[in-house]
């Protein structure tokens, strides 16, 4: 399991931080995932043989939310 | 037209609703005004329909996709004006709220600002200028007025005034010199400084406290957490609700009129934009609360336990009265520091800075002095012999105390620790020294008692006499004396057995468990203790107990404000659930409603970003 973190661009609105959530969440291989709405940022721990940090990054961004940086 | 920025697609939407508007009213539901609104909905709807679209392959029916859905339902049935008005509503609104929420987050956002962005370090003999995370222990800074101090570290060279604020929020100058600690995130307003590095980076104070305050504003208040559960039962409740209208009624516009207006937008935002808020205004003041749970812990405290020493004294003995027997006091002072100076008595580094402070520096030395220990100290000056110290050390040298033995007393009542002078027959001088209470103390014990708190309890490791004093002095309610660390803890859960809510405040030296136990630690004078910063709940960065009635006053306004902003949300979600049912409220009335109840709901948690400021004037005026 690895850890992560996403800082997205500013989240609007809950609503958008529940969209990115279960987006994330529903993701193979992604363990748990949490949005921070007020710092606007995504903590999600995943399974490298599964999913690499890039598909689920495109995922929220397909979304139509920005992944500013990752630590 | 697919690359336009949300803002300009705001404002076209707007116009072509306005011209639509106008149209409408002039000229009917001409052909021409149907184009216009056509048009207004493409434009704001494309966005709406888009982010549907992308939701849905992953699974998820949020709002987008029931806006989408009522405004393809009304465009179908030839209802284009609620179309263009609902989609440019949802548009706008959105647009709005992530401009005002924004608002409700700047207070943290000024305080990232004010991190260092550069730092100038002698290097081989030269200056440099690097970035302050380049910066390694041990370097020597240079710092010059107007720039950022980059590192935590002790002056070596230069003066300077120095703007604390990102740190305490004291914005007042406070002037530093050789062997002071300096704090990242310091502006210089004059003077200049060489700092010796000891923590860089990550590891600064202020680094430290961004990252504490990053992880506050997340963490969720009760409050939210009910909240969320809340609309886990609520959301599904409606889908069912607006399943059966349409069942019993026919009506598709009707029934998904009522699923995008009953959304709970205000609600589920009514508590994360107070809490941010609230968290903020805290930062700004050098206020650290660690999350929304304890902001609303801290207006409900009922028994608050402080530590004397360091909390609600200064925690450095210091003079505090000087009475002379037919000698000029300065004299006194002249003739107490030469022979302390021989000394290393903490008692003693009081008389000797009480001397400097009326005489200048004094750098004689006892021409022979002899230390007795437990008793003071024997020493000659200019030919004559003089006594330091306590009754004892003047029994053992005959000296007569009877006449002062009262004086003597009543100062010791007063929780004073009195150290008598002599020469070689009798007594010339007495003088009390006492760890100075904080100027600010008995006006915060008084506030607090006027906030309704229950029970103000001080507990100490310092003796009965000097806790009496204190105690007595500050209007506290009750003292415990003489206790251990673990002695606090078990007095503070007896208290809070019997009062609830407990909070214990205190420097985090020598009362981290207590700070750990009670219900709440409050640290004061957290800048630079990393222990009090990382074991407390609340840390009041600077060493200004007063700002204690402020966390207190703010936490309570902050809970109402999510109080407001509940009620008033679940009460627009109710007028307006009613009215959609009755069919007195149409999809864009309803939309225009639940849009401004966002908007008004942040709107009111901004307010808490001035909580204080107009009281602090007024004091700043006293």
């Amino acid at each position: 399991m690895t850890n992560k973190i996403f800082q997205l661009e500013t989240l609007a609105c809950p609503a958008c931080a529940a969209k990115v959530e279960s987006a994330v969440k529903k993701t193979k291989g992604v363990k748990e995932a949490e949005v921070l709405f007020n710092s606007s940022r995504v903590k999600f721990s995943f399974d490298e043989s599964v999913v690499d940090t890039n598909t689920i990054k495109e995922r929220i961004e397909k979304l139509g939310y920005k992944v500013l940086s990752e630590k | 037209m697919l690359k336009l920025s949300k803002s300009q697609r705001v404002l076209i939407s707007g116009i072509l609703v306005a011209i639509s508007f106008i149209l409408k009213i002039s000229i009917g539901m001409h052909i021409v005004t149907s184009i216009f609104m056509i048009l207004a909905a493409i434009i704001a709807g494309y966005p709406i329909l888009r982010n549907a679209i992308a939701a849905i392959r992953y699974g998820i029916v949020g709002i987008d996709a029931l806006v989408s859905i009522a405004v393809i339902g009304a465009v179908s049935i030839g209802e284009y004006w609620e179309a263009a008005a609902v989609t440019f509503l949802f548009m706008f609104g959105d647009y709005l709220e992530s401009r005002t929420i924004d608002k409700t987050r700047s207070s943290i956002k000024a305080l990232l600002d004010l991190a260092p962005d550069s730092a100038r370090v002698m290097r081989d003999g030269a200056e440099i200028e690097v970035s302050p995370d380049e910066v390694i222990k041990g370097d020597l800074v240079i710092v010059r007025p107007g720039e950022k101090i980059p590192v935590d570290g002790i002056i070596t060279d230069g003066n300077a005034y120095i703007n604390q604020a990102a740190i305490t929020g004291e914005s007042i100058p406070v002037n530093r010199t050789v062997d002071d600690d300096v704090f990242s995130g310091g502006i210089l307003e004059s003077g200049y400084l060489i700092i010796h590095a000891e923590k860089v980076g990550d590891d600064t104070t202020f680094a430290r406290i961004l990252q504490l305050v990053e992880e506050a504003q997340d963490k969720k208040a009760h409050t939210q957490k009910f909240l969320e559960k809340f609309s886990k039962y609520y959301t599904p409740a409606i889908i069912i609700l607006a399943l059966l209208v349409f069942i019993i009624t026919r009506d598709l516009v009707l029934s998904l009129t009522l699923l995008v207006i009953s959304c709970p937008g205000a609600l589920v935002i009514s508590t994360p934009v107070s809490i941010v808020a609230g968290i903020g205004n805290g930062a700004k003041h050098g206020v650290l609360v660690k999350g929304g749970e304890i902001m609303e812990k801290l207006g409900k405290i009922k028994v608050l336990a402080f530590d004397k020493t360091g909390t609600l004294t200064v925690g450095k003995p210091a003079v505090t009265k000087i009475k002379t027997y037919g000698i000029d006091e300065n004299e006194l002072l002249r003739i107490s520091a030469i022979g302390e100076g021989y000394s290393e008595h903490p008692l003693a580094r009081a008389v000797i800075s009480r001397a400097e402070q009326s005489l200048g520096e004094i750098n004689r030395r006892p021409d022979n002095a002899d230390i007795i220990a437990g008793h003071g100290l024997k020493f000659e000056l200019d030919g004559s012999i003089y006594f330091i110290g306590n009754r004892k050390l003047m029994n053992e040298n005959s000296i007569d105390i009877e006449n002062q033995e009262d004086y003597i007393k009543s100062e010791e009542e007063k929780g004073q620790t009195v150290i008598i002078v002599a020469d070689e027959s009798k007594v010339i001088g007495i003088i009390s020294i006492a760890d100075v209470v904080r100027n600010d103390a008995k006006n915060l014990i008084a506030k607090l008692k006027h906030l309704g708190i229950k029970k103000i309890i001080m507990l100490t490791g310092d003796n009965e006499r000097a806790a009496k004093a204190i105690s007595n002095q500050l209007g506290i309610d009750e003292y415990h004396a003489e206790l251990l660390p673990e002695g606090k803890v078990e007095v503070l859960n007896s208290f809070a057995d019997k009062y609830g809510i407990s909070a214990m405040v205190g420097d985090g030296v020598n009362d981290a468990p207590a700070l750990a136990s009670a219900d709440l630690g409050i640290a004061i004078g957290g800048a630079g203790t990393d222990v009090a910063m990382e074991t407390a709940d609340v840390v009041l960065m600077s060493d200004e107990i007063r700002m204690l009635s402020h966390a207190i006053g703010l936490s309570r306004a902050t809970v109402r404000n999510m109080r407001q902003n509940i009620v008033f949300a679940l009460l627009v979600a109710g007028i307006l659930l009613t009215g959609v049912l009755f069919k007195t409220v149409n999809l864009s009335f309803g939309m225009l409603v639940h849009e401004l109840s966002v908007l008004l709901v942040i709107v009111n948690a901004v307010r808490l970003l001035r909580y204080g400021e107009r009281k602090n004037r007024r004091n700043i005026a006293n």
